[in-house]
C-alpha cells in the first residue's frame, strides 16, 4: 500500500504534477478579467452608478495581472527556459498561446487604457510634484504634455475603442485559461466545452466581488462615505453574473450525473470523499449559496445602509473563498483520481518549498502591495487627485 | 630557409590539388553510408503485447530501469495485475512498485487473473505532443514519441494530457521523462531492453514499415486491441486478448 493512495493508481500518477501555484493562476487571471469587465460596465455600457469604482477596477486588474505569470514561472521545472514559449511556440499547444494572450492584454488593453484614463492626472502631477516623484510622472507622460480639451476628447475616444477591444480580450484571457483545462480529453473532470464559459463567468463573479470589497475597504480606510448607489449596483451585477455562473456549474453537474459515463462513479465518489470540504462545503454551500442568498434578498427587500454594507461584505468575502475553492477543485481535484478510474491519491501541500503554501500566500499578497503602490502613484479618486494638486500651494 | 611568395603559392596550390584528389577518392570509395545504416524513413515502430503470455515476473521493468537509469519510484514501463470478478465490475488491480519485483501471491485464486504490461503507446496522434508549449516532445519520423530534455520547460502539461499515465517529471533533471522505446538500441538494430528480457516473448518490438516483420501476420491472425481506443490517439501498442476490464 502506498500512503495516501486508495485503490489503484497508475504508478506515475501517485504524485500530483500541478500544485497550489497552478490553482492561483486561474484565480488571479479571473480576478483580472472580472475587474476589467466591471470597469467596462461604466465605460462601454454607460452604467454611471459604478463610476466611483472605474479607476479602482482598472488598477486592481493591473495589480493582479502583473502577478499572474509568477506562479507559472515558479512552477516550471526550468524557469530559465520560459522565454522559449515566445520564441518557439508550438502552434498546436493551448498553453503556448499564454504569453501572447497575456502580452496582448497587458500592453494593448490594460496599460493603454490606464494611461489614457490617467493621462491628464499624470501631466498635472508631473508639473506639481518635485524631485524623484516628478521624474517618475514625467516618464509616465511618455513625452505627451497636451491635455487640452481637444486632446482629452481624443483620449476618451481612443479609450472607448480600447475598452471595446478589451472586453473580448478579457473574455479571451480567461476563457482561454478554461480551455487549457477543458481541452484535455484524457481527464474527464476537466474535459468539457463548458469549462471556458464556466471559468469566464466565475472570473467575472470573483473580479466584481474583489473590486466591491476593495472599494468599501478603501472608503473605510480613507474615512469617506461609501457611495451606496454604486455598491448596490455592483451587488446587483454580482448577483446576475453569479446566477449565470451557478446555473452553468449546475448544468455541468446535472449533465455529468444524467449521462453517467465511465468516469462518473469514480468522480462522484471523489466529490463525496476527498472533495467533500472543498467542493460541497466551501465551494457550493459557503461560497455560492450563502452569497447568492445574501445578494438575492437585497434584490427583494430594502435594508438599511449599514446592514447592506455588512451583507455585501460577507457576500463578497464568501464569494472570493468560493471561487478559490472552485479553482482548487478543478486543478487539484482533477489530479486526485486515477485515469484508470480505479483509485485516488492525496495532495500533500508543502509548507516552504518552491510550490508550498508560503510562496502561495506571498504571491496572493503581492498584488495588494502592487495595488497599494499603484493607488499612491495614480490616485483613483478625483478628490484625492485634487488634494495632491493643492499640495504645492499649501 | 627563405620561402618566397611565389613558393608559398606553389606549395598552397599543390596542397589544394592533393586535398581535392583525396576528397574525390573519398567520394568514390567511402562517401556512401554503410548499407546497414539506420534510415528513419524506413521504420515505423510499435509493440505487440500478448497478454496471455505475460507471467508478471517484472523482468521487463527491471531491465528498463537498469537500461535507462529510471529514477526510483517512477516507471517507463510497469506491469498491472488484474483480478476480475464475474461481470468485470470493480476489478482488483495492483502493481506494487510497478511490479519491479514481480507480484505477491494472488489474494483470491477464484478470480479471473492476468497481467498487463504497460508502456508509452507511442501514439501517432499523441495528445502529449499536441499540448507541449514549445514542441520539446515530438513524434520522431520513425514513430517514436520522444522528449528533448534540453528544451523541455518542465510545465507538465503533457503529463496531464497523457491518458495512460506514462509520463513523469524526472526528479533530478526537472524535465519530463518517458519510454523512448529504447531509441538508442533500436536505431542500432537491437530490440528494446524490456522485449529482450521478457522470458515468454509476451512483448515484441515491431516495425510496421518492414514488410517482413511478423507483426503483419500477427495482426491478421489475432484479435487485438489498443488501450482506451475511445481516446483516438492512434496508439501503436497492440494487445492480444485484452480483457474489457483493462483501463
Amino acid at each position: 500500500m502506498i500512503p495516501g493512495v486508495d485503490g489503484f493508481m497508475y504508478p506515475n500518477e501517485v504524485e500530483l504534477q500541478w500544485s497550489i501555484l497552478i490553482v492561483l493562476y486561474p484565480y488571479i487571471t479571473g480576478l483580472v478579467a472580472g475587474a476589467f469587465i466591471l470597469a467596462s460596465l461604466e465605460r462601454v455600457f454607460k452604467v454611471e452608478a459604478v463610476r466611483p469604482t472605474y479607476r479602482l477596477a482598472l488598477l486592481t486588474a493591473l495589480a493582479f495581472l502583473l502577478v499572474a505569470p509568477l506562479p507559472l514561472q515558479l512552477h516550471l521545472g526550468h524557469p530559465e527556459r520560459s522565454m522559449e514559449m515566445y520564441l518557439t511556440p508550438h502552434r498546436s499547444s493551448a498553453m503556448a498561446m499564454f504569453g501572447f494572450v497575456y502580452l496582448w492584454y497587458l500592453t494593448v488593453v490594460l496599460l493603454l487604457e490606464i494611461w489614457l484614463e490617467f493621462r491628464a492626472d499624470i501631466v498635472r502631477l508631473s508639473r506639481t510634484t518635485k524631485g524623484l516623484v516628478r521624474m517618475v510622472y514625467r516618464a509616465l507622460t511618455l513625452g505627451s504634455q497636451n491635455v487640452s480639451p481637444a486632446a482629452r476628447r481624443i483620449d476618451d475616444k481612443v479609450g472607448y475603442v480600447v475598452t471595446i477591444i478589451g472586453i473580448p480580450s478579457a473574455f479571451l484571457l480567461h476563457g482561454y485559461v478554461g480551455f487549457i483545462f477543458g481541452s484535455i480529453k484524457a481527464n474527464p473532470w476537466w474535459s468539457t466545452p463548458l469549462m471556458p464559459i464556466v471559468f469566464l463567468f466565475s472570473a467575472m463573479v470573483s473580479g466584481i466581488a474583489a473590486v466591491m470589497l476593495l472599494y468599501m475597504a478603501a472608503m473605510k480606510v480613507m474615512k469617506r462615505a461609501v457611495d451606496m448607489r454604486c455598491v448596490d449596483t455592483i451587488a446587483k451585477y454580482l448577483f446576475y453574473t453569479f446566477v449565470i455562473d451557478f446555473t452553468l456549474e449546475m448544468l455541468d453537474l446535472i449533465h455529468r450525473t444524467y449521462e453517467a459515463d465511465e468516469s462518473f462513479r469514480s468522480l462522484d465518489f471523489m466529490v463525496h470523499t476527498r472533495l467533500m470540504v472543498s467542493q460541497i462545503i466551501l465551494q457550493i454551500i459557503l461560497g455560492t449559496l450563502v452569497p447568492l442568498t445574501l445578494l438575492a434578498v437585497n434584490q427583494l427587500w430594502k435594508f438599511s445602509e449599514a446592514v447592506r454594507r455588512s451583507m455585501y461584505t460577507v457576500a463578497g468575502a464568501f464569494t472570493l473563498i468560493g471561487i478559490f475553492a472552485m479553482r482548487w477543485n478543478v486543478v487539484i481535484g482533477g489530479q486526485l483520481f486515477s485515469k484508470s478510474f480505479l483509485g485516488y491519491t492525496t495532495y500533500k501541500l508543502d509548507l516552504v518549498t518552491r510550490e508550498g503554501i508560503v510562496p502561495a500566500i506571498g504571491l496572493m499578497l503581492l498584488p495588494f502591495a502592487i495595488f497599494f503602490v499603484l493607488i499612491k502613484l495614480l490616485p483613483p479618486w478625483p478628490e484625492a487627485g485634487a488634494g495632491l494638486k493643492q499640495e504645492p500651494g499649501a | 630557409m627563405d620561402i618566397s611568395r611565389r613558393d608559398a603559392f606553389a606549395i598552397g596550390g599543390k596542397l589544394l590539388m592533393l586535398a581535392s584528389v583525396g576528397a574525390t577518392l573519398e567520394q568514390i570509395t567511402g562517401a556512401e553510408p554503410a548499407p546497414d545504416a539506420y534510415k528513419v524513413a524506413d521504420h515505423w515502430w510499435g509493440m505487440i503485447v500478448d497478454v496471455d503470455k505475460c507471467i508478471g515476473c517484472g523482468n521487463c521493468v527491471r531491465a528498463c530501469s537498469n537500461e535507462n537509469a529510471v529514477p526510483k519510484g517512477y516507471f517507463r514501463t510497469w506491469v498491472e495485475r488484474y483480478q476480475v470478478p464475474e461481470g468485470a465490475e470493480n476489478p482488483r488491480v495492483d502493481s506494487p512498485d510497478g511490479a519491479i519485483n514481480g507480484f505477491p501471491p494472488a489474494t483470491d485464486e477464484s478470480l479471473k487473473s492476468f497481467y498487463v504490461p504497460k508502456l508509452c503507446n507511442h501514439c501517432a496522434d499523441s495528445p502529449c505532443v499536441q499540448v507541449c508549449p514549445v514542441g520539446a516532445t515530438f513524434v520522431s519520423p520513425d514513430g517514436v514519441v520522444l522528449v528533448d530534455e534540453t528544451y523541455c520547460l518542465g510545465c507538465r502539461y503533457c503529463v496531464q494530457a497523457c491518458p495512460y499515465g506514462c509520463r513523469y517529471l524526472h526528479p533530478e533533471k526537472n524535465t519530463v521523462d518517458k519510454c523512448t522505446l529504447c531509441y538508442h538500441r533500436i536505431t542500432r538494430g537491437l530490440t528494446t531492453a524490456c522485449c529482450e528480457n521478457c522470458p515468454t516473448g509476451a512483448r515484441q518490438l515491431v516495425d510496421f514499415k518492414d514488410p517482413k516483420d511478423p507483426v503483419h501476420e500477427f495482426l491478421r491472425q489475432n484479435k487485438v486491441q489498443v488501450l482506451k481506443p475511445q481516446m483516438a490517439t492512434r496508439a501503436k501498442v497492440y494487445y492480444k486478448d485484452l480483457d474489457g476490464s483493462v483501463r
